[in-house]
């Protein structure tokens, strides 16, 4: 049998009213735990696998693909709607959703989000089933020094997510990395700016830090604020369905998102976000509408969002061809495979096919399942801006508190979030732009890591980094990054340039 | 009438025989080794009858010494509370200087265990164990190892190997992965010389030919695994990756007993053999004295291999 006769043959399968079930609770729950900050798709799979213990193997993998795919989707709403992001791939999102939903144009940002993850989904998981293999191998092509490399074009790039001023926005990432050196070394074992207290030996969390800054922040800067707080949000302004404009605004950030969540997610060390970092910059430089970037562009959601949900799917290559799980969610998956006897490796989809291509089948499922769910509850969701503001902050608090304590009961986690909500605050009070902090916490650990990989590898020979042509091109397109708008501000296009980027003081 | 069926409920409830609610502390995320212990003893206690409801509680960070530390001052005193350790543990102990040590808990017994495998790509010149033994003995730096994080069982099994060999176990150039498949894609990748992990993690790699095993730290040859131990090659190296489970301090000797029971009823069960299959891991139940003679005989010999790398000072 072909490929394609086991895709047929695995939706039939998915496609029975008990999986369809199976596909719905999943995709529920994972929008659920999705929208909660703090609490991931990792936890709610962990928590269930007992319980799916007795079930049959499908309906349970189903459900799981449903979680994980949900929990990609829901982090968006809470980023969009309430500037909170569920989840550390949903943080991009915020920057532009959250400006699009106070000017009441948050149900196309939803809608951008929700379409613009299904189509990436869908197309994502049509890579992974039929191109797998190949892709496998040019992921394991990455190295420590490619993916120096790509974080450096990662740093580069991301820049134009700074905000107005450069300045501003170098020493909010400054922040971030500066947070990042804390916790234990992971090359040398050797504990780094913990004081010696225990709770910092495993560094700042991603997640509380964007929580504490985004939510914490925020509702202590509307409290700050007080009745002088000028700036109503308009809950829904125009239609809550996207417009013609759009829909040919959106499709082509999709696609371009797709085109790079998909390949990083597949990468063992890529992870969801830097894919949405680089959609973002991407987006950011193609717009015809540089305008509205920082101020509500739509494109700035439909990207981002689109490469998140690819990269899921993409996490899915190395699990299923080499059984290396790359996310922590990736690994629950794993241990659910085995409950069944099931080893993933390089062997599964030879000796297992009906399993993987069902399993590849209730992705497709699971996708469609999420659009058909969320896309009515648009209109529902957008209400909550209506919520009075001190009731809704109130209530953000809330959820954010109890996300935190509900990943990591510790008191310490909650002073934590605590600190860096004032953080936040102050930062916001001064116009210091929120998201470079995170950025900095992602990308600063995995640069150093690799950096130090590389160079222990070769021992301490620094040309090894340009001696790989993989590495080398991505310098390269790095340097063409930060260099070309040099040039163009020297010879006289300055102007344009401040124009197109948007990052001058 | 609401007040008296929740009195009748409440009184029935307490008539019950005491078969303990136990909470179980995985001292990690999940999906880990320890998560992964803690939620197979939850599903067998409970589908055994052991336990009525079983409780898992992840709290991650730092080597499960956080875990270790919440546990041993929150939960002193409590029967029904137990945490998942293991070897892991014992090295971040040492290398955190933690202040909570398992002494400061009831190990209650081993529970299982994997051995470390030792592999190279299978691109790689290098063909058996002591080709990896010679190039390491001529230039220790050349030899780049791929495993998980540093002061871990990998860490500790390469730096054994080293000083079997004759080698400066401070000049090895072990390169530390956070675990989750990025150690075994650099080794596939040909990115390293060669890789530690258990055993169970190369295995589908092994099969499939995109990986040459090398040799394995166990005592003798393992059944099912076509590589030969450490020990054939002369070098006096054992190592085993062992979980265990732990109660909480400050208990008496009765309530010691019914835990220990409890575990051994699990232990014996045919659903915790099954799962132990299932998961590729073997059974190293030990308990009583012969535990607390083992556990020590390890700290020793961890805290004596970390010194010679160079992590404990």
């Amino acid at each position: 049998m072909g490929a394609f006769e086991f895709l047929i043959q695995g939706l039939g399968t998915a496609l029975q009213p008990a999986m369809l079930l199976y596909a719905l609770i999943g995709v529920t729950l994972g929008t659920a735990v999705g929208v909660l900050p703090g609490i991931g798709p990792a936890l709610t799979v962990a928590l269930l696998l007992p319980v799916t213990y007795h079930l049959d193997p499908a309906g349970s993998l189903i459900m799981f693909c449903g979680i994980y795919y949900g929990g990609m989707y829901g982090g968006s709403t809470t980023s969009i709607l309430l500037n909170t992001p569920g989840e550390s791939s949903s943080i991009i999102t915020a920057l532009e959703g959250n400006k699009m939903a106070r000017a009441g144009r948050g149900g196309p940002a939803l809608a951008t989000a929700a379409i613009g993850s299904f189509i990436a989904g869908l197309i994502a998981t049509l890579f992974l089933a039929f191109l797998a293999p190949w892709i496998v191998k040019a992921a394991l092509a990455f190295g420590p020094r490619e993916y120096f490399a790509l974080m450096v074009l990662a740093f580069v790039t991301v820049s134009s997510a700074f905000g107005d001023s450069t300045l501003r926005g170098l020493t909010s990432l400054f922040i971030g990395l500066g947070l990042a050196c804390v916790g234990i070394d992971q090359l040398t074992g050797q504990a780094r700016m913990a004081f010696g207290v225990p709770e910092l030996l495993d560094g700042v969390e991603v997640t509380t830090l964007a929580v504490a800054m985004f939510a914490v922040g925020e509702a202590l800067a509307i409290a700050g604020l007080g009745s002088r707080a000028a700036d109503e949000v308009i809950p829904v302004k125009g239609s809550v369905w996207m417009t013609a404009k759009d829909w040919s605004r959106s499709w082509k950030p999709w696609l371009r998102g797709t085109a790079i969540g998909f390949p990083i997610g597949a990468m063992p060390a890529g992870g969801a976000e830097i894919g949405t970092f680089l959609s973002y910059a991407t987006e950011k430089r193609l717009t015809k509408h540089p305008e509205e970037f920082g101020k509500g562009a739509i494109e700035g959601v439909a990207g981002p969002e689109a490469a998140n949900n690819a990269s899921a799917a993409g996490t899915l290559v190395p699990l299923l061809t080499l059984g290396l799980p790359t996310s922590a969610t990736a690994a629950i998956m794993l241990a659910g495979f085995q409950q069944f006897g099931l080893q993933p490796g390089p062997l599964l989809f030879a000796t297992n096919p009906t399993l993987v291509w069902g399993l590849i089948a209730s992705l497709l499922i699971a996708n469609a399942m999420l659009l058909i769910l969320n896309l009515p509850l648009i209109g529902l969701w957008v209400r909550l801006l209506t919520i009075p503001r001190h009731w809704l902050y109130a209530g953000i608090l809330l959820f954010a508190t109890l996300g935190t304590i509900g990943a990591n009961p510790s008191t310490f986690e909650l002073g934590m979030l605590l600190g860096f909500g004032l953080l936040g605050y102050v930062m916001r009070l001064f116009g210091y732009p929120i998201a470079p902090v995170v950025v900095g916490l992602i990308l600063g650990p995995m640069a150093e890591q690799q950096l130090r990989r590389a160079l222990s590898i070769s021992q301490g020979d620094w040309m090894t980094l340009v001696q790989s042509p993989i590495a080398a091109i991505l310098l390269g397109i790095a340097a063409l990054a930060f260099i070309v708008p040099l040039i163009l501000r020297q010879s006289g296009k300055g102007e344009v340039l401040s124009q197109l980027a948007g990052d001058e003081d | 009438m609401k007040t008296f069926i929740l009195a009748g409920l409440m009184a029935g409830l307490t008539a019950l025989p005491a078969a303990a609610d136990y909470t179980i502390i995985a001292p990690a995320a999940p999906g880990g080794g320890w998560d992964q212990t803690a939620r197979t003893m939850q599903t067998v206690m409970q589908g055994e009858g052991i336990s009525p409801s079983v409780q898992v509680q992840n709290v991650p960070g730092a080597g499960g010494t956080i875990g270790l530390a919440q546990f041993a001052s929150q939960s002193a005193g409590n029967p029904d509370a137990l945490i998942v350790g293991g070897f892991v543990m014992v090295g971040a102990i040492l290398t955190n200087a933690s202040p909570v040590t398992l002494a400061d808990v009831t190990p209650i017994a081993r529970l299982t265990g994997e051995y470390e495998a030792i592999v190279v790509p299978a691109a790689s010149p290098i063909a058996d164990i002591n080709g990896l033994i010679e190039a390491l003995k001529a230039d220790p730096g050349a030899v780049s190892w791929a495993g998980g994080s540093a002061g871990g069982t990998d860490h500790i099994a390469v730096g054994l190997l080293a000083k079997a060999a004759g080698v400066d176990p401070t000049k090895i150039n072990y390169i530390a992965y956070s675990g989750g498949g990025e150690a075994l894609a650099a080794i596939l990748g040909n990115q390293v010389t060669a890789g530690v992990s258990s055993v169970g993690e190369f295995e589908e790699q092994v099969k499939a030919g995109t990986l040459r095993l090398l040799a394995v730290t166990a005592p003798e040859r393992i059944k099912g695994v076509d590589a030969p131990t450490l020990k054939e090659s002369g070098l006096d190296v054992q190592l085993q990756n062992w979980r265990m489970v732990a109660a909480a301090p400050g208990l008496t000797d009765e309530q010691k007993a019914k835990v220990s029971a409890d575990i051994e009823k699990m232990v014996k069960s045919e659903a915790w053999q099954k799962q132990l299959a299932d998961k590729g891991w073997s059974d190293t139940y030990l308990a009583g004295p012969a535990f607390q003679e083992q556990l020590a005989a390890d700290i020793a010999s961890t805290e004596a291999v970390l010194k010679a790398i160079g992590l404990v000072k």
